[in-house]
């Protein structure tokens, strides 16, 4: 409330008393459900003929008005005609609010005209479902991957991390329905569990603004929605089969929704994804499949003043990890390393064998609303099951039970209230509570990630202020507690080199052999908030800026680490001592929207103090070999670089496309650059569309990422008995630059309005270029894919 | 509005059973004894003729925690001697001591031994045991010491190598145990 009362206070500052008849009433009209910009609607000033038509930015002007009070109808196709009272003392700006038919709605979110804004001042980059089909077969993060700024931390090609401005695993935040994801998210290696087939409709914030989400997305924020059911009687749906020639693999997914004009519906999606070996340009990856199944149902109430919907989704992920990847030692690692080829190479085969992860996601979300005169009140209960099995090459008895056995069971509840203070003034203020309870089965290798419960609880207020029709300010706060409690045995010997046994003695629950039970309870309180302001030019561009501090609270990785990752061979140590990060991010974007010439351009510095990040530090001598010890530390970190995005228009039917991102990330106290940060990268394309031959359109792609040329040296020596020799172990070097071509085509037959067939085909990787990616963990081990061969056909019906 | 509210509160109310079913507050986490671990190598050379056995240790408690293995040899080797070499692998994790040894040679054809000679150390080694389809396995076999010398012996385990191979540098496979002694020949 206090933010709300300074807003006030800063900006109610202008009036004019004077008494003439040449004042302008600007303004802006969107739809009272989701804030969507209306085009085409008519403005008719009471009492007189004069009448104005919003634009397509929603935008309208009324001028040579008089210092009088106003009656204003404002009408459009698809809304309940509105009167609006405006009292007019001089220039004037207002914002109206219509209520939207629903009725065409999900034709628009194809034409990808909604625009609801999740956070007003920082720049939104969103995929639409037209775009999302080209991803059919692939992951999430390769959808991500297409805009500027997202890079991915891969392990093979399907395992894919989005990475956002050189962040990624827990700082960022992916809303899945409305749901924040808790999939065990921390881990380098565990892949968002989102079937990408099941989302309309992917927005993207490059930084923590969007509050009413959470306070901790130093990173940004990934908004998956699945689509916008139209209040009609109606059944439709639509079926998608792709065939890829690398990993020899197929994908069918099909989609039903059932529609009233009661505003009842229900949908029904499921997926069935199987593929093989992937091949490099020269060899097989062996034991690369994957087999992914997705389901999900929703069915809801779609009204004005209430709705409900209920959403469950059940996602599994079998994975398999390059056999090639899978070490003993140190000294394997090294041989690895000076390989040409991978050290294990087979037969294509569809079947996965260990290492491999069985990953099982559950999310059931029930979400209620009503409005009331003073705003939308919303409630929502959700539930996730998180279940991971990752299966490491075992021997004896336990060949072929899982090493790793992890289920997260998350409950959250929150309550968000939408109002409008006041025509130009817009408030959303929540509350959230939720409860995790990590449960590790005794698989006979140590815990990597202890017991644990945690409660979290956050409340947030964010609003936002039309100043005029030039201006909106923005202005957010946020506050998370966190409490967490935990089960955690620790080697012995580990406790006491750490000197946890004189600093954290009252913790210890029980002593065993060669073992400490201990409890460590810990809080954490962290703020949030974010600031800022968009400038529209009134033409082509709109600049907007923001500054945002987001806190993050260790994740159990970070805080519990403690011994042998076994598929990677090599130890990883947390530390208890952690506190939380705080990063303080600065962003400025310029956008141009026009018919023949659009670009952004996206200047951004994000310094976060006590940046924690794993590194190797050195080595661990055991009767099995030499372990690399990969540490986690906390050290004051910053991040800066810019996100470029251009199109340019030559004929109707003939567009370019630029993209580009330039990142660099120092750690400042040791002085030297960042780990993992993704080298600069440029991606051109050529699109022809023709829309006279049947929508054809076709698409050359050349991607070009540079080698990184900053990284730490985290390079150690060993032992060699043979050679009676120490060889450096080179971990940190990046691998060379590479360039790719991409091409994609696809074609539509209407055969009625509603009966469609979509065919498209593609080819990645054009030349069968060998390369290596700095942000692919399996780097050491094996080259990138090869060609593809990929064809889409899609019926909708 | 009757039939959003049932609905609402059919479906609250499985989500609350659904969510409430597997808690138990209590209990304490089992911990885990490693099972797979290999903590303790032992070598025994045993003389064909007269003289003294000589033992080769290498002992890891805390497995792959941040503690080196301590490695110990008995004694010194006689020079011309023939030695019967067995090696024994224990996880002392578990109570009592599991022989590691048994798995090895049970899964022979997934495992090999290799001896890696330093090249200071006047010794030549040859394996005693193989594997079901003849391949050397290597957890027996015989060392000759030569003239009086002194170097490193390393011994190798690898998982799923290469068979038949001619050494480590065409075996591939995983390293499971990679242990080198100091010896001496006198």
């Amino acid at each position: 409330m206090r933010i709300y009362f300074l807003v006030i206070l800063l900006f109610s500052s202008f009036l004019s008393l004077s008494q003439s008849c040449d004042y302008t009433l600007s303004g802006v009209l969107t739809d009272l459900h989701d804030g969507s910009v209306l085009e085409g609607a008519t403005l008719i000033v009471a009492g007189s003929e004069r009448f104005v038509v919003t634009d397509f930015e929603g935008k309208f002007m009324i001028s040579n008005l008089c210092g009088e009070t106003y009656s204003i109808q404002v009408s459009h196709p698809f809304c309940l005609t509105k009167g609006f009272q405006v009292r007019i003392s001089g220039d004037t700006f207002k914002a109206f609010k219509l209520e939207h038919h629903l009725q065409e709605l999900n034709e628009i979110t194809v034409d990808g005209k909604i625009m609801i804004k999740e956070s007003k001042t920082l720049q939104e980059n969103t995929i639409v479902k037209e775009e999302l089909e080209r991803f059919s077969s692939a992951t999430l993060g390769d959808a991500l991957n297409s805009l500027s700024g997202v890079s991915s931390l891969n392990t093979g090609n399907t395992i894919v991390k989005p990475m956002i401005n050189g962040l990624h695993s827990s700082r960022v935040v992916i809303i899945n329905n409305g749901v924040r994801m808790q999939d065990q998210e921390w881990g380098a290696e565990h892949a968002p569990n989102i079937d990408v087939n099941s989302i309309n409709r992917l927005t993207l914030i490059k930084g923590a603004g969007a509050l009413q989400y959470s306070g901790d997305a130093m990173g940004g924020v990934v908004i998956v929605e699945s689509a916008k059911i139209p209040v009609k009687d109606s059944l439709y749906g639509k079926t998608l089969f792709a065939s890829n020639s690398n990993g020899r693999g197929s994908l069918i997914t099909s989609k039903l929704i059932k529609s009233s004009a009661s505003g009842w519906y229900a949908t029904l999606q499921g997926t069935f994804k199987r593929f093989g070996d992937s091949e490099a340009p020269n060899y097989v990856l062996s034991n690369t499949g994957v087999n992914q199944q997705n389901i999900s149902v929703k069915v809801g109430l779609n009204r004005f003043d209430y709705g409900m919907n209920f959403y469950y989704s059940f996602f599994k992920n079998e994975i398999g990890i390059s056999r090639a990847s899978h070490l003993g030692s140190a000294q394997d690692l090294y041989r690895a390393i000076n390989s040409d080829i991978p050290l294990v190479i087979n037969d294509f085969t569809y079947n996965l064998s260990a290492p491999k992860q069985d990953v099982g996601h559950q999310l059931a979300r029930l979400i209620a609303y009503k409005r009331f005169g003073f705003g939308k009140l919303s409630f929502q209960y959700d539930y996730q099951r998180n279940e991971r099995l990752e299966f490491d090459i075992r021997r004896g008895s336990d060949r072929g039970t899982a090493s790793l056995d992890l289920q997260l069971d998350t409950h959250s509840v929150l309550i968000d209230l939408d109002t409008n203070l006041s025509d130009n003034v817009d408030l959303k203020t929540g509350f959230m509570g939720s409860y995790q309870k990590n449960y590790a089965p005794n698989t006979g290798v140590r815990r990597l990630i202890p017991d644990y419960k945690n409660y979290d609880f956050g409340i947030y207020v964010v609003s936002d202020y039309q100043f005029n029709s030039n201006w909106l300010f923005e202005a957010g706060a946020r506050f998370d507690l966190t409490y967490m409690d935990v089960y955690k045995f620790y080697r012995t010997s580990f406790w006491e080199l750490r000197n946890y046994d004189e600093n954290f003695s009252n913790l210890v629950v029980e002593e065993l052999v060669n073992q400490v039970l201990t409890r460590p309870q810990f809080n954490y309180y962290n703020g949030s908030t974010t600031l800022g302001a968009t400038y529209d030019f009134g033409g082509d561009y709109k600049l907007f800026l923001n500054y945002s501090i987001a806190s993050r609270t260790p994740n159990p990785s970070e805080l519990f680490s403690e011994g042998l990752h076994h598929s990677t061979a090599r130890i990883e140590y947390g530390d208890l001592e952690f506190n939380s990060e705080v990063g303080h991010k600065l962003s400025l974007t310029l956008e141009r929207i026009n018919e023949n010439f659009s670009f952004s351009i996206n200047p951004f510095i994000n310094t976060i103090s006590d940046f924690i990040l794993i590194e190797p530090v050195g080595i661990n001598n055991s009767i099995r070999g030499t372990f690399p010890v990969w540490e986690y530390r906390q050290t004051n970190a910053q991040l800066l670089g810019i996100d470029f995005n251009a199109s340019y228009v030559f004929s109707e039917d003939l567009r370019f496309n630029h993209l580009a991102s330039i990142i660099k990330g120092y750690d400042r106290l040791q002085d030297e650059p960042l780990i993992s940060i993704p080298a600069i990268n440029t991606k051109n394309e050529l699109v022809y569309f023709n829309t006279k031959i049947k929508n054809l359109r076709l698409a050359l792609q050349s991607e070009y990422v540079f080698r990184q040329n900053e990284y730490p040296d985290t390079n150690f020596e060993i032992y060699i008995p043979q050679t009676e020799t120490r060889e450096l172990v080179d971990v940190s070097s990046s691998p060379n630059a590479y360039h790719l071509f991409n091409f994609n085509s696809s074609i539509n037959f209407d055969f009625s309005e509603k009966s469609k067939l979509s065919l498209s085909f593609g080819v990645s990787n054009l030349l069968n270029k060998s390369y290596r990616n700095y942000l692919n963990r399996l780097r050491f081990y094996a080259n990138d894919l090869g060609r593809n061969f990929l064809l889409n056909i899609k019926y909708n019906y | 509005m009757k039939k959003f509210n049932l609905l609402a509160s059919i479906l609250f109310t499985t989500l609350l059973f659904v969510s409430c079913s597997k808690d138990d507050d209590t209990a304490l986490p089992e911990p885990v004894i490693e099972e797979e671990v290999i903590t303790t190598l032992t070598a025994t050379l045993e003389p064909a003729g007269e003289g003294t056995t000589i033992t080769l240790q290498s002992q890891d408690l805390d497995g792959d925690g941040p503690n080196a293995p301590v490695v110990t040899v008995s004694g010194n080797l006689t020079a011309g001697a023939i030695y019967n070499g067995r090696i024994v692998l224990l996880n002392e994790m578990e109570s009592p001591a599991e022989d590691i040894t048994v798995e090895v040679e049970e899964e022979d054809l997934d495992h090999q031994f290799f001896y890696t000679i330093g090249s200071g150390l006047n010794v030549t080694t040859s394996y005693e045991n193989n594997d079901s389809e003849g391949n050397p396995l290597g957890t027996e076999f015989t060392l000759v010491a030569g003239a009086a010398s002194s170097g490193d012996l390393t011994f190798t385990l690898r998982h799923e190598p290469t068979k038949p191979n001619t050494g480590l540098d065409d075996a591939g496979g995983e390293t499971d145990i990679s242990v080198t002694f100091n010896l001496t020949i006198e």
